[in-house]
């Protein structure tokens, strides 16, 4: 689901391997997770994922599951089953594929391993709540909802307040299911690695405002992974050095990700999964290369308000803070900004029936 | 009963309700969500309407909210840029769902009136922290709302609304029960006019009618409406069920409303504000103990447990699910909800709903059917 347009042997990058192995590594490490003792927390995408790190958690992201579900085309299958279910064809088809493929496994990597708690940020939506209560009936685990007020007017104090303290909720929480002492040392060491791998995958993602650039919005999509999963292991901060460098070499060589490109284009809404090939095709027949996207760089939209140093208190805003939560038109600044670093010649939107939060105001950020 | 014909009148036209409100020096503030604090709208010396839409064709609203997005909010949307709200002098948009995230920010980027709010409440309602930030947000909206009327808002303000609204509610849940004892004494049409023009007409008037109403009713001679009695009962569960015809369909098929569980019914008017010491916290603590919606979280199974005690205390033959297509946070419930039904063996039947779906007689074929399987 990416490399698509490697016709040539040097277009190539190294890096698609060793990211497909490291995810399965941690996939299988996962499956293995019960007889090696190790607990599982179901986690959203927009979520703190550090203090699991910290504790030992193994984090997985069943958002991550319901895109790998829509890319080998199981999608269809799942959703008609949620449907039997009860769950209309309108909702997110991401949490439609997830809550079906619970009850009746499957899929392309035959279900994910249960969880043992569920940790839902709702920085990116109000359906991720439905979802991880329905999950929490369904496996009877406890759950856990970081609640990130809408930032309309900015970061209140009253907002600031109240998710710092959740942040404590959150870490007491995990210290009740785990029946173990948080290790701040550990905390704050995590929190390092996770800003730096995400500093880093900012300057991977900076590459493409290169003429040509040496990758696109759907390799990024595929490079996206590891930063959703694994930020805050040194494995991320390895991986994204070194796709960094090969980035870098890519610029150096005159490598380009679209063999003759010639219009630079930025995508909003998350990727269509189960047309990636096709899509990229379609761009590259036309010499545009998706440079950028306003998905895979939600990942460090925030990064400015991590302090490594005082990890746990400034995490509470740079979750609150992130892409989606914001108001639409700190959105459409955020564009005008990509379009002038990416040096862009056109938007392309996505409207994504299926995700509610990102597609209404696209029709007035085309305006602003 | 001519009292119910002044609330038919007044939800027929509601721009005319306003203009006979401005008369009295109030300036109206519009909300569509039953978490608008209008205690506090209406302490400030503003009047508190709740918006609906008049499905009115959608042609502006198109050039802002996709097709998939509910009919509530695109119709709202669509009245407001086609200048049916002019009356208003702003609104507030206490945070509910996606879809309403969504629209309070075209709505700030694309109409002009003076003043508008956003109430960021939590989502959470179960923590002690949420109930601290929810007393937090609800002091920033008095603020807001100091700065707008250029005066402070006393306790004494405040004390004198939320006494005011909690009168109104009160009334209405003594309607409710009124019903519920007694089906057949008011029709559903009528009670849907009561409780909506609740939420438009001027209080005081409002309350005057409610009081005259309750009285007539409670003094009624409950023999010659006996017939109802033995009429399958019927609770609606949903977002929120705005058009009358439904009612009717219900009634024409044999059946009874005895009670809902409505954004615009009982759980906009459910629970009273306690009095305690400070006004704030007696708002906090009636939003975190009502019903709550399914956009907010009190519990894995709150809303299952509650539809279920619902339905035994009305002593429910069967529950309508009445959603609005589009609408996200009760999709969501739905599943879950018709499981606790299911497992409590009361029928229940799903009726997904947009503005076209009414006009069909598909709807109500399926309405009877459900209703005289009951019978
Ligand atoms: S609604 Fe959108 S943001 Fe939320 S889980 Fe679905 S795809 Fe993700
Ligand atoms: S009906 Fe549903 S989607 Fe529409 S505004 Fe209400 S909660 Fe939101």
């Amino acid at each position: 689901m990416n490399d698509i347009k490697s016709d040539t042997k040097k277009h190539k990058m190294k890096s698609a391997k060793i990211m497909r192995d490291l995810m399965t590594t941690y996939y299988l490490e996962t499956m293995g997770a019960a007889d090696n003792g190790k607990l599982i927390a179901w986690i959203t995408s927009g979520g703190p994922v550090e203090p699991l790190v910290a504790m030992d958690i193994l984090p997985i992201y069943p958002e991550n599951h319901g895109a790998m579900i829509g890319a080998s085309k199981m999608g269809e299958d799942f959703c008609i089953k949620a449907e039997e279910m009860g769950y209309s064809n309108d909702l997110c088809s991401y949490a439609r594929a997830d809550i079906s493929c619970a009850k009746f496994k499957g899929g392309p990597i035959g279900g994910l391993p249960a969880p043992d708690m569920l940790i839902c940020c709702n920085n990116i939506c109000g359906t991720v709540m439905k979802w991880y209560e329905i999950q929490a009936r369904y496996f009877d685990v406890p759950l856990f909802i970081l609640d990130t007020p809408i930032c309309h007017t900015g970061y209140t104090p009253e907002i600031k307040k109240y998710v710092r303290t959740q942040i404590d909720e959150y870490i007491q929480f995990l210290e009740k299911v785990t029946k173990k002492r948080l290790d701040h040392d550990r905390m704050a060491e995590v929190g390092k690695l996770s800003l730096e791998a995400q500093q880093l995958w900012q300057q991977v993602l900076n590459t493409t405002s290169n003429s040509p650039s040496p990758m696109s919005a759907f390799d990024a999509f595929f490079f996206l992974a590891l930063i959703v999963t694994l930020r805050g292991t040194t494995t991320a901060v390895d991986f994204y050095r070194k796709l960094l460098l090969e980035m870098t070499q890519r610029v150096k060589d005159g490598i380009s990700a679209v063999p003759n490109e010639k219009y630079r284009l930025l995508w909003d809404n998350l990727p269509i999964w189960y047309q990636l090939k096709w899509l990229s095709g379609k761009f590259a027949e036309h010499n545009a290369c998706l440079v950028a996207d306003t998905y895979t760089s939600a990942w460090c939209s925030s990064m400015q308000y991590i302090d490594a140093n005082n990890f746990l208190d400034s995490m509470a805003e740079a979750y609150t803070r992130i892409y989606l939560n914001i108001v639409i038109d700190q959105m459409a600044d955020q564009i005008i900004e990509m379009v002038k670093f990416y040096n862009a010649d056109g938007f392309v939107m996505h409207s994504n029936r299926s995700c509610k939060p990102y597609s209404f105001g696209q029709l007035d950020i085309q305006h602003i | 009963m001519e009292e119910y014909e002044i609330f038919h009148h007044a939800i027929s036209d509601p721009a005319m309700v306003a203009e006979q409100i401005k008369e009295k020096q109030r300036k109206i503030i519009g909300y569509l969500c039953s978490y608008a604090p209008e205690e506090l709208i209406y302490a400030a010396g503003f009047h508190p309407m709740r918006l609906f839409s008049s499905r009115a064709e959608i042609f502006h609203a198109d050039n802002h909210l996709q097709s998939y997005c509910c009919s509530l909010v695109r119709g709202v949307l669509e009245e407001s840029l086609a200048g049916k709200f002019d009356f208003l002098y702003g609104a507030v948009f206490p945070h509910t769902c996606d879809s309403i995230q969504r629209l309070s920010d075209i709505w700030r980027l694309n109409t002009g009136y003076e003043f508008f709010a956003d109430v960021v409440m939590p989502v959470k309602l179960n923590t002690k922290s949420s109930h601290d930030y929810m007393a937090m947000v609800l002091e920033k909206f008095k603020k807001d709302l100091e700065k707008a009327v250029g005066r402070d808002i006393t306790d004494r303000d405040l004390n004198d609304s939320i006494l005011k609204f909690n009168k109104i509610r009160a009334y209405l849940k003594k309607l409710y029960d009124l019903r519920s004892d007694n089906p057949g004494i008011i029709n559903g049409s009528d009670m849907h006019a009561i409780v909506k023009g609740s939420m438009i007409m001027d209080r005081d008037e409002v309350l005057e009618l409610l009081a005259v109403i309750t009285a007539k009713l409670e003094t009624c001679d409950t023999a010659a409406v006996q017939s109802a009695s033995s009429s399958p009962r019927i609770v609606i569960t949903g977002s929120l069920c705005d058009s009358p015809d439904i009612y009717k369909i219900i009634e024409q098929a044999g059946g009874v409303v005895v009670g809902d569980d409505l954004c615009t019914g009982q759980r906009w008017f459910d629970g009273q504000v306690p009095f305690v010491d400070d006004p704030i916290q007696a708002l906090t603590l009636r939003y975190v103990q009502r019903i709550v919606c399914p956009a907010k979280h009190s519990s894995n199974n709150a809303r299952g447990e509650n539809i279920v005690k619902l339905a035994k205390e009305k002593r429910a033959d069967g529950v309508i699910f009445m959603l609005l297509k589009f609408c996200d946070p009760h999709a969501f419930d739905y599943p879950c909800l018709k499981e606790f039904l299911d497992r409590a063996k009361i029928k229940n039947i799903l009726l997904e709903m947009d503005d076209q779906a009414l006009g069909s007689g598909q709807l109500a074929t399926r309405l009877e059917t459900f209703i005289h399987m009951m019978g």
